[in-house]
């Protein structure tokens, strides 16, 4: 079962993602923008990549989005694709991932949606029963 | 739109009442066939929200394109008292300048009509555009510096284009003000690269005719004559213009506790526009709008090269001119009469069009008897509109009009609509070529996303914020 769904929105696209738990909420919400980013071909070969990034914010809403921020950066401006994510340290204020991902190969990749940014606008994180839930609009 | 309610103002206006926080009420320019779409999205909620903000003057305006966007509805138009007003970057948008270019011929239909796929291909092929699309004009650091500084001027310098041009540009193609220093290495990193490219999206390069015209004085002045050969161009500042905006906006959530601003919404982030980082943020944007004409410019030289290879003519048999530039995403520093008093204000156009009546210093001396030409394109296929503004702009929209037709249809509804066509064959029909570097951009793009421009351009024609000059068709569009 995907753990996103798209929201309708005139301009942009918005997703809800859900996870058990916070951890699981920010490594969806990031499968998420890579899913509606880009599109990998199978058998394709790559070479891995290792890279540790550390994110500051206000809260747990503004952490998630500047987490999402440094993710769609490293895509646009160093055409580093995150595959997956270790959380090394995850506080109220703090994150620390340790990423594995590759560079961008038009063999490999294709380009589904530019995404311009990851908005606040809108923006919800909040407790549900199955964890957590977060409502987040790319703008593209 | 559930628990906002509208009142009729009158056949083109409707107020959105003041109540909560709102520190003004809104106006949003529709008329009834408008006014019904409105009722699906959340842009009279962003219009509420935007009448929160600190120093705003008068009303929070929407113009008859409105739609639902992020913090700003797109369409929407507030002005900021300079002393005790904000900037928001989230009320200019990521794409800073993103922006019209229109440029007539000495050609007609006649001339082109047998060579029009050999020209659209050839444009497609010159004109880097799509998804990350890297373009032909490499920069060094210190030319980068400059075009942010210079903006269409250092194009020109560079050979990309005429003198001429620049008198025809909005603020001759460059904000004062500018200073690389407050841009991040991030955004100059991604800016090296795009400089000369189109981009995706909404994003486009048409050929056009002039179809009819409705003006004759106006459109005499602007140069336009019906069956005449035109082109547009729709981009912006690219990846460069993202990063700033992201950049600031991040630096301004981080500190939106400091201002003591309630927001109903982070994306309305803002600084108090006397404060460091409003200062900051209005010199680093000055440079996104600056690399914007650039970009246009160097699009504008390429086309006309084009023109001129393709169809083997010289560059005054083809006679290539820049009608007019436009930014439809910016916030700038304009006197408007207050209650009497003439006072300088922030105006934020976050997809609007500024729309200077005749008599007006900003507009170019050449149309100045006239007035300001608007450029407004409707959705692909469909054509472009050329308005000039009005004098009640001044008293009405802080000098303001629409800036295209505005989605009705959010892009996954687009696509689920256009299962199992061929966007591009149905357009065909309509003797439209349209080449396109993804069918994803297409189906987002199709005609029924958007509003009918006509109705869009009646509401301001009718307000008397903008006349109808002339309407050109499409005849092919590049698309990313």
């Amino acid at each position: 079962m995907s753990n996103y769904k798209y929201f309708d929105h005139t301009a942009d696209i918005g997703v809800e993602v859900t996870g058990r738990t916070r951890k699981e909420l920010f490594v969806n919400a990031a499968g998420a923008l890579f899913d509606v980013m880009i599109e990998s071909k199978t058998g394709e070969k790559s070479v891995k990549q290792h890279k540790k990034i550390t994110i500051e914010g206000a809260d747990v809403a503004d952490l998630l989005i500047n987490f999402l921020r440094e993710l769609l950066y490293l895509f646009n401006g160093e055409q580093f694709i995150t595959i997956s994510y270790e959380i090394i340290k995850f506080k109220n204020k703090e994150l620390a991932v340790q990423l594995t991902g590759e560079s961008f190969n038009n063999k490999k990749h294709v380009i589904k949606n530019e995404i311009k940014a990851v908005t606040y606008s809108g923006l919800t994180v909040e407790r549900v029963k199955v964890g957590w839930k977060a409502r987040i609009i790319f703008d593209v | 739109m559930s628990e906002i309610k509208l009142e009729r103002m009158d056949d083109n206006r409707w107020l959105l009442p003041q109540t909560g926080g709102m520190r003004v009420p809104g106006i949003i320019y529709a008329n009834e066939k408008i006014y019904q779409l409105l009722r699906g999205d959340e842009s009279a909620k962003q219009v509420a929200n935007v009448a929160h903000l600190p120093g705003i003057v008068n009303y929070s305006l929407a113009m008859p394109d409105v739609h639902w966007g992020y913090g700003f509805p797109i369409g929407g138009v507030a002005a900021f008292e300079m002393d005790n007003g904000i900037i928001s970057p989230g009320g200019v948008g990521y794409d800073i300048n993103c922006g019209c270019r229109l440029m007539t011929t000495n050609l007609t239909l006649g001339d082109i009509k047998d060579k029009l796929k050999d020209l659209t291909t050839a444009l497609y092929q010159h004109i880097p555009s799509g998804v990350g699309s890297t373009g032909s004009v490499k920069l060094s650091g210190r030319d980068q510096k400059k075009v942010l500084e210079d903006g269409a001027a250092w194009a020109v310098k560079a050979g990309f284009g005429l003198q001429e041009d620049l008198e025809t540009t909005e603020d001759g193609g460059a904000i004062k003000g500018a200073d690389p220093e407050q841009v991040s290495t991030r955004a100059m990193e991604r800016g090296k690269q795009q400089l000369g490219t189109l981009g995706s999206g909404n994003h486009f390069l048409e050929i056009e005719v002039v179809q009819e015209i409705f003006d004759e004085e106006a459109a005499r002045v602007f140069g336009l004559r019906k069956g005449q050969i035109a082109v547009m161009i729709h981009t912006g500042s690219r990846g460069l213009g993202y990063q700033i905006c992201d950049d600031y906006l991040a630096l301004m959530v981080k500190h939106a506790n400091e201002t003591g601003i309630e927001l109903p919404d982070r994306q309305l982030a803002c600084a108090y526009l006397e404060s460091g980082r409003g200062k900051n943020y209005l010199a680093a944007m000055a440079c996104g709008a600056n690399y914007a004409w650039a970009n246009r410019q160097i699009l504008m030289h390429r086309t006309r090269e084009v023109f001129e290879k393709t169809l083997r003519l010289s560059p005054r048999e083809v006679n290539m001119r820049l009608v007019y530039d436009v930014c439809h995403n910016i916030a700038k520093i304009e006197e408007f009469n207050i209650g009497g008093i003439m006072k300088k204000l922030c105006v934020h156009r976050k997809g609007a069009t500024r729309a200077f009546p005749a008599g007006h210093e900003a507009v170019p001396e050449r149309y100045r008897k006239v007035g300001q030409p608007v450029l407004i394109p409707g959705d692909m296929g469909s054509g472009s509109y050329v308005l000039v503004g009005q004098e009640k702009a001044m008293t009405e929209t802080f000098g303001s009009a629409c800036h295209g037709a505005g989605r009705v249809m959010s892009r996954t509804q687009a696509i689920k609509t256009s299962r199992g066509r061929s966007i591009a064959r149905e357009l065909a029909v309509k003797g439209v070529l349209v080449m396109a570097g993804s069918k994803g951009t297409l189906s987002e793009e199709m005609p029924e996303a958007y509003k009918n421009v006509q109705d869009v351009v009646e509401v301001m024609h009718n307000a008397g914020i903008a006349r109808k000059v002339a309407r050109l068709k499409s005849l092919s569009c590049i698309k990313g």
